[in-house]
């Protein structure tokens, strides 16, 4: 009844569904269109071709990166699997030692950029790294090249099976307890019961949280760029083929981005397929309670935490360390001094400051349109509203250089001129990082009864008033929450701010990558530093917020 | 098989906190045995100490002659029914019923004929194929019940297993639960906070109160003659009334008002406590030596009308008095009250011990 007749009025929440959708055309999928054009149009005679894509699948060249980023990205997405998966069911399981410290230690080498821990282990394990230097000349070992498929599939897996742990943690929550001792009690316990009982409950979790390790593993372009050396992957192709030819012509980069689309739509489809077909409701009353392991199965977890979070660490520390270290020029000399951020601060301009500005900005919108579509998505379905949801998830299977040079060539002419501005920079984080707010606003929101809100009407309030007087006060804690995970992603975030960035508009991020790239160790280790001290302040200010440790992609 | 239990002062800790002190109790073979009391008293604690998910902080289990201290959950031969059944999401409820036969390595026929045997038996043959979401609240309690059973447990335990049911199934499920423990005739452990559902189902109870067992007894007798009077008053309703015992004339003072009292052991002088239930008084208009009291209100629930009566000292009691169509008690009434002496309890000052002699 209600339904019907909120239906016809067009009240205040119809008009935000139109600016939303609005928006979202602009910004979004004009850009996609335009972007499908410049592939399949010839510059010259404006006729319809086939000829970008037909080059890319004609020359191995091209064609190859294509393969090296699935070969990489599958091992990368199974390995984290394979590290992730027990290491959560160790936590949840059993009681460790230093369980908090560690717990802090994850997430906080997850949260860097991957290209910095690349950088890190060049300097350990490179050529001239440390143990390498180490062992060739103490011992005589020369060890394995961490250079190509190897040092990606190190860096990524290190850096992304954080995201398994987090996931499978919060999947663990919900199998309830009694669940597990119904099996020991008929006769399964141990690996086994963890094979037919845990593993089928948390499978579509799994696949989820495979999911975004593979979208964001195959979209990394930092970790090969710099570790890859002759091992092309997909992002890097893109990023040389669109900067060597802007200005001439767009249509090649463009053709590989609707190739890039296409496949990680692809993936995307299948991986909803298999986890909505498994999965299960269910209602944990007794959560599973951590108990003490003891003898071997004691030492053996410990070894494998310890060692998985030590390894998974170990990039950050060093960089920490080496930014104290002297430098000469771009070598770094005995001893131990501040020159390294003397010289950063002096050269870094505007880097620190736009990195505040940018992503601050790209937040505050963030949080506003998180919290608009997430209410309309969940108190108002209706056809618009629908759409309006699934608009706002595509960013989520771009890839970040893709989003980079779509929005460049959408917006790099007049009526829109906006290449080279702030604002660019800021449509595309926003664009990027809307669909991991609005999944956990949505889900914040599902939490509060509707019947507050009705109570709310009932009383006089106005429904706009009702949403920034109830709703949205109710649904700030984890609003705030969610916007600072996504504020720590997005002041490391590499791919599209390294297409879209100008001189006035460079971030942290694209500077410590520079100064990678010219050789300046020193500079790029107290950036990293700067960026790490921003980021762990930024988790810290979380954790008080949240009122946990508990954090979600 | 036969299988009785015997916990012989047992001790559950949680870090500092005692919440088992000291208990020992006897259930014996066949026997549906309810652990009792208000809820946070020990019961479920106690039930996983003997089902061997909780560690021991002292005393031992024994099922029959063997000491199951040390022995792991699995080698229990346990039937446990969770209180939110612990079905398994991801199984059929076949599935979900074969799954402690194949962790026992029978051969595929015996597993199909007892899995069908037991869906039988619970009524759930015709869903066998559903996954559990598509289950009722009752009928996934079913699947719960087969799944313990058909691995021919010694033993069955089971936590408020009735819990998340509404009203009416708890009450068919009660029966059916009954009765299937009667037909496959095993010992039972029963845990309820519900002193209702207990006395309905139960052979004997154990009244629980703080990790200490309060009374150990049929439902009758926890009900007629309670070991004190936090079970009297746990267990039904009941009016305490604070009154004087004569040892000398073997009779018992209340207020202005005194009967005879016989069955009181031995010479306990001095204050008591009575207990006596809403439905062992009588009331009458006419004096024919009563207690002379005053109505203050009355409540009509259908079947019975309860009254709120003023005895002449000033104490407050509630009573039960089958409804009828012309009964002209009301407020403000004059009415005299007559006891039914040989089933009221006759209660220590503090309350720990009833006096009566045939308890
Ligand atoms: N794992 C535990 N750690 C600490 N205290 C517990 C734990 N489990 C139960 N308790 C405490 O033991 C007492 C008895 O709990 P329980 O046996 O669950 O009560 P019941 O089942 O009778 O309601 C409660 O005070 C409860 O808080
Ligand atoms: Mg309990």
């Amino acid at each position: 009844m209600s339904n019907i007749m909120r239906r016809k009025k067009l009240d205040v929440w119809s008009l935000v569904t139109f600016i939303v959708l609005g928006l979202y055309v602009l910004f979004l999928i004009y850009p996609l269109f335009n972007l499908l054009a410049q592939s399949v149009v010839d510059k010259k005679t404006g006729a319809f071709t086939m000829a970008y894509f037909i080059k890319f699948f004609s020359k191995p060249y091209y064609f190859n990166t294509l393969l090296n980023s699935f070969k990489v990205t599958f091992a990368v997405t199974l390995l984290t699997v394979l590290l992730g998966t027990p290491l959560a069911y160790f936590f949840t399981r059993f009681e460790i030692r230093g369980k908090g410290f560690l717990r802090v230690l994850i997430i906080l080498s997850s949260m860097s950029a991957p290209f910095i821990g690349a950088y890190s282990w060049i300097l350990l394990l490179g050529r001239n790294g440390v143990i390498t230097q180490f062992f060739r000349e103490s011992m005589g070992i020369q060890f394995p090249s961490i250079y190509g498929f190897t040092g990606i599939l190190v860096v990524l897996t290190l850096q992304l099976y954080p995201l398994i742990f987090l996931y499978i943690t919060g999947a663990l929550k919900n199998v309830d307890n009694s669940l597990l001792e119904a099996a020991e009690n008929l006769g399964c316990s141990g690996f086994r019961r963890f094979r037919i009982i845990v593993i089928p409950l948390i499978l579509p979790t799994l696949f989820a949280g495979g999911l975004l390790v593979f979208m964001r593993s195959l979209a990394d372009f930092g970790t090969p760029m710099l570790i890859g050396e002759g091992f092309r992957t997909f992002p890097v192709t893109i990023f040389n083929e669109f900067i060597s030819e802007l200005g001439g012509d767009d249509g090649f980069a463009a053709a590989i981005s609707i190739i890039a689309i296409i496949i990680t739509t692809f993936i995307f489809l299948i991986q909803r397929y298999l986890s909505t077909r498994k999965t299960f409701t269910m209602n944990s009353m007794n959560k599973i309670r951590p108990i003490k392991a003891t003898g071997l199965t004691k030492v053996l977890i410990h070894i494998y935490s310890y060692g998985l979070i030590g390894l998974s660490i170990m990039p950050q520390f060093y960089i920490f360390y080496t930014s104290f270290k002297k430098v000469n020029g771009t070598t770094f000399v005995p001893g131990y001094s501040f020159g390294s951020y003397a010289t950063a601060f002096d050269r870094v301009g505007r880097a620190i400051t736009n990195t505040l500005l940018i992503p601050g900005v790209s937040l505050v919108i963030i949080v506003f349109f998180a919290a608009f579509i997430a209410y309309i998505t969940v108190r108002r379905r209706n056809v618009f509203t629908g759409i309006a949801d699934t608009v706002s998830m595509v960013p989520y299977i771009i890839p970040g250089s893709v989003v980079g040079i779509t929005l460049l060539i959408a917006f790099n002419k007049p009526p829109i001129l906006l290449s080279g501005t702030m604002l660019i920079m800021v449509i595309g984080l926003v664009l990027r990082r809307l669909p991991y707010t609005i999944r956990s606003s949505v889900a914040v929101l599902q939490q509060i009864p509707l019947n507050i809100e009705e109570a709310a009407q009932s009383l006089g309030a106005s429904k706009l008033k009702t949403f920034y007087k109830i709703t949205m006060p109710m649904m700030a804690a984890g609003l705030v929450a969610g916007a600072i995970l996504s504020w720590v992603t997005m002041i490391s975030e590499l791919a599209t701010a390294i297409l879209l960035y100008t001189g006035r508009t460079k971030t942290l991020t694209v500077e410590i990558y520079t100064q990678i790239i010219r050789g300046n160790y020193g500079i790029a280790a107290a950036l990293s530093t700067i960026l790490a001290v921003l980021t762990v302040t930024s988790l810290l200010i979380f954790n008080k917020i949240s009122g946990s440790s508990e954090i979600s992609m | 098989m036969s299988v009785n239990i015997s916990v012989r002062n047992a001790v559950k800790r949680y870090g500092a906190v005692t919440i088992i002190p000291d208990l020992s109790i006897e259930i014996k073979d066949k026997e549906f045995f309810t652990l009792l009391g208000p809820s946070g008293c020990g019961k479920t604690t106690l039930l996983r100490m003997i089902a061997g998910f909780n560690t021991i902080e002292g005393g031992e289990f024994y099922f029959n002659e063997t000491c199951i201290n040390e022995m792991e959950v699995s080698k229990r031969n346990i039937g446990m029914v969770f209180q939110n059944y612990a079905i398994f999401p991801h199984y059929t409820v076949q599935q979900n019923v074969e799954f402690g036969l194949k962790n026992r390595r029978l051969s595929r026929d015996e597993i199909k004929n007892a899995t069908r045997e037991f869906l039988e038996l619970m009524q759930i043959q015709e869903y066998h194929d559903r996954m559990p979401e598509r289950l009722s609240g009752g009928q996934q309690q079913r699947v719960a019940l087969a799944r313990a059973l058909v691995i021919k447990p010694d033993v069955l335990l089971m936590d408020e297993p009735l819990s998340n049911l509404d009203a009416k199934l708890r009450l068919e499920m009660r029966q059916a639960i009954r009765n299937l423990q009667k037909e496959v005739g095993i010992t039972t452990v029963y845990v309820t906070h519900d002193q209702e559902e207990a006395m309905a189902i139960s052979d004997r109870i154990a009244v629980m109160k703080d990790g200490v067992i309060q009374h150990v007894g049929t439902p009758q007798e926890i009900y007629h003659r309670p070991a004190n009077i936090f079970v009297a008053t746990f267990i039904g309703r009941t009016n305490l009334l604070n009154a004087h015992y004569s040892a000398a004339n073997k009779s018992i003072q209340l207020d202005d008002f005194s009967f005879p009292m016989e069955n009181i052991a031995a010479s306990e002088e001095g204050p008591v406590v009575l207990s006596i239930r809403p439905e062992d008084f009588t009331m009458s208009k006419e004096d024919s030596g009563g207690i002379k009291s005053t109505i203050t209100d009355s409540i009509f629930l259908g079947l019975n009308t309860h009254f709120m009566v003023a005895l002449p000292g000033g104490q407050e009691i509630e009573i039960i008095h089958e409804s009828v169509l012309d009964l002209d008690f009301k407020s403000g009434d004059r009415v005299y009250l007559t006891i039914k002496v040989d089933k009221i309890n006759v209660f220590s000052e503090d309350g720990n011990r009833n006096l009566s002699r045939d308890v």
